[in-house]
């Protein structure tokens, strides 16, 4: 589904990515760790097509397609989600408003007439539920005024929604309580399917006791220094990152 | 451009003279020489001095417009014809053709007891006790564009609404703009709502003729009673060679109510000026303005709200949206006169400048002479986040319905700021249409309209 092969991307001129290689098959969960400032939230931003990064070496190819050639609505269209680490307050742009323009502009890609509003709002119900989402947030603004926990779980309420084939969740963790932290984990796994996949970038072991990872990536330094099962997780949470940071020096050095 | 575009106004007033009096009302015309001696002993404003930084009013009087000083009827009924932006909206319409009174139908039937609507030298000629206790008692002869406007002016529209009366339709003016030639349209609106009294205003400024220049040259004077409630909104949707010089000047007594706002959805060239006076304690003020400008349009905003008397309630705010190489400038004062305490003044002035050549100019401005006194303004003016963009096109919205949706989102408390409900729906719809890029938003208009017809004069 995804092969990123030797990814190099830059911000302000400065190298954060060094040579991605990362490859994510159909029905996989993969976890991305790794210490603050490793680039993590890059390969996410780099991925969903953010115009603020500039690729400057390699390939990422999704479902066949050359990922890097598409404007960030096409890489929408064509399946990806990326769930931020911050959502976006957009005031005077209501959540239906936004959710129906995202809906409509996939299906005219998709050679498909507009969904009408009755069809949209039983779709709207049906989804809000997964993730608990109130009604009364549906109905304002974009994510504005929105507490942490609701900001989280609108962002997996609009990978419902939208129903993408890979998505990447970027620190969907961070900011949550216990509550919300499984009402998020939970909805990601109902929405689990053979066909799709999911990349969960966390900084901690504890998302993961609920969404279970087939593969874990350790990123340090803008490249994917480790890569084993889930067993890799335990050990981070028991030792921490040092060690392997360590070794990794210790090779540049 | 002639060095001194004033004086061709006043050359065409001293040969014309008696054709312009003959053609208007004497209580409009004992006004004219003291705004004559006024003009001749002045110059224009230059282009980029104070209050002055976009209007280049030498430029835009420079043109050699025909002014229609005989009146010459029109012979049609632009109603029958004509279908406004603003349609379903139970109003009583009237128009303005150019600067003359356009019969219609609808003007014709009877208005509630005491109310009057009526062209200008009409009112002065038939009830020349009220005009006179109002007619250049708002509006400062020193301003070039009030003498102006005083010294040529023969008709325009006159509005009056009795003490405790409640007009429940609003009263809509049309004013287009058509011809064979360039024109010039010497405006004058006088509108009294007297003490108790409540009315709205609708005022839609039109050109039909898209390959001719106009100007219009327009003063406003609105005395509001005591706690009278009155809504003006004046909307322009001209060409970009039309060219507008607006002038209004309000009063407000005790305890009225007042909301003016102007939205500027197309134009060319425009200055707008609001001056805003209370006479009287507890007055409330909401001024509102909206500009979209893109291409090489031109908008100049003027506000000045005097706080003259204690306890009164201002509240301010302009947003512009500046694309493509067009330039906006705002101008805004509050002056919070010595005594007027528990004043409470707001000013806001927002704008998006959407390109590298688009141009935004804010000055607002405090001057406060008191203690006791609650006032704020702030000015903000920036480009659309690109964060908000990324994160909308992620959810698969192209570029151009993310800007459009941010575009509209960033005028919607001004159109929220709209006291009547059909026109507040009907301007949320413009704004998106004319955000969208369509070229012209009045759709209904009948291409057989005769206001399309080239009118020789």
């Amino acid at each position: 589904m995804l092969k990123v092969k030797d990814l190099h991307a830059e911000i302000n001129g400065k190298e954060i990515l060094k040579g991605i290689n990362l490859e994510v098959k159909p029905g996989e969960v993969h976890a991305i760790m790794g210490p603050n400032g490793s680039g993590k939230s890059t390969l996410s931003m780099v991925l969903a097509g953010n115009p603020a990064y500039t690729v400057t070496g390699g390939s990422a190819e999704f479902n066949g397609k050359d990922l890097l050639e598409m404007l960030p609505e096409t890489r929408s269209h064509e399946g990806l989600f990326l769930g931020f680490q911050y959502p976006v307050e957009i005031p005077g742009v209501s959540m239906v408003n936004f959710m129906r323009a995202a809906i409509n502009a996939k299906r005219k890609y998709m050679d498909q007439p507009p969904m009408s509003a009755t069809e949209f709002l039983k779709l709207m119900r049906e989804k809000r539920a997964i993730v608990e989402l109130d009604n009364k947030l549906a109905s304002r603004s974009v994510n504005e005024g929105f507490s942490g926990g609701e900001k989280k779980r609108n962002e997996i309420f609009q990978m419902a929604m939208l129903e993408p084939k890979l998505s990447i969740l970027d620190e969907t963790d961070s900011g949550l309580d216990i509550d919300a932290l499984r009402i998020v984990a939970e909805g990601v796994n109902k929405l689990k399917t053979a066909n799709n996949a999911t990349i969960v970038i966390t900084h901690y072991q504890r998302l993961l006791d609920y969404i279970k990872p087939d593969v874990i990536h350790i990123l340090y330094k803008g490249r994917i220094v480790r890569t084993a099962g889930p067993e890799l997780a335990l050990e981070l949470e028991e030792r921490g990152y040092d060690w392997i940071k360590e070794e990794v020096d210790k090779q540049d050095a | 451009m002639q060095v001194n575009a004033l004086q061709q106004y006043i050359d065409l007033y001293r040969d014309n003279k008696a054709l312009i009096e003959d053609n208007s009302a004497s209580l409009l015309n004992s006004f004219r020489e003291d705004a004559f001696s006024r003009l001749s002993a002045t110059h224009l404003p230059a282009k980029g001095s104070e209050d002055y930084e976009l209007s280049d009013l030498d430029g835009m009087l420079a043109p050699d417009y025909g002014l229609n000083l005989s009146r010459l009827p029109l012979g049609f009924d632009p109603a029958l014809s004509f279908r406004c932006d603003v349609p379903n909206l139970s109003t009583s319409l009237f128009m303005l053709l150019n600067d003359s009174w356009a019969e219609t139908e609808i003007s014709r039937r009877a208005l509630p007891d005491g109310v009057i609507v009526c062209p200008l030298r009409k009112a002065a000629e038939e009830y020349p006790d009220l005009v006179a206790k109002y007619y250049g008692r708002a509006a400062d002869g020193d301003n070039p564009l009030v003498a102006l406007n005083t010294m040529l002016v023969q008709d325009g529209f006159f509005m009056y609404v009795p003490k405790g009366m409640k007009l429940e339709k609003p009263v809509q003016l049309v004013n287009i703009f058509a011809g064979g030639i360039p024109m010039m349209a010497v405006r004058r609106m006088l509108i009294v709502i007297d003490d108790d009294a409540e009315a709205r205003l609708l005022v839609c400024d039109h050109t039909q003729n898209e390959e001719q220049d106009f100007l219009s040259l327009q003063t406003i004077e609105i005395f509001a009673g005591e706690r009278a409630s009155f809504d003006i909104y004046d909307l322009e949707e001209s060409t970009r060679r039309t060219s507008r010089l607006s002038t209004l000047y309000l009063r407000q007594a005790e305890r009225s109510n007042v909301l003016v706002d102007g939205i500027t959805l197309f134009n060319g060239t425009t200055r707008n000026e609001y001056h805003c006076t209370f006479d009287g304690r507890h007055c409330e003020l909401r001024l509102l303005g909206m500009a979209i400008e893109d291409e090489q349009r031109h908008i100049d905003n003027y506000t000045m709200i005097r706080h003259n008397t204690p306890d009164c309630h201002s509240n301010e705010l302009f947003k512009y949206v500046v694309d493509d190489e067009a330039k906006g400038a705002f101008a805004g004062r509050i002056y919070v006169a010595d005594g007027a305490v528990k004043t409470e003044a707001y000013q806001s002035n927002r704008n998006l400048v959407g390109s590298d050549k688009a141009r935004m100019m804010s000055k607002p401005q405090l001057e406060i002479y008191n203690d006791d006194v609650k006032c704020s303004h702030g000015s903000a003016t920036g480009q659309l986040d690109p964060m908000q963009l990324f994160y909308m096109r992620t959810r698969g919205l192209s570029e151009e319905t993310a800007r459009l949706l941010l575009k509209q989102a960033f005028m919607a408390d001004v159109i929220e700021g709209v006291r009547m409900p059909m026109v507040r729906d009907r301007l949320r719809l413009l704004v998106e249409r004319r955000l969208s890029g369509e070229k012209k938003l009045c759709q209904d208009c009948n291409e057989e309209c005769p206001a399309h017809d080239t009118i020789t004069l």
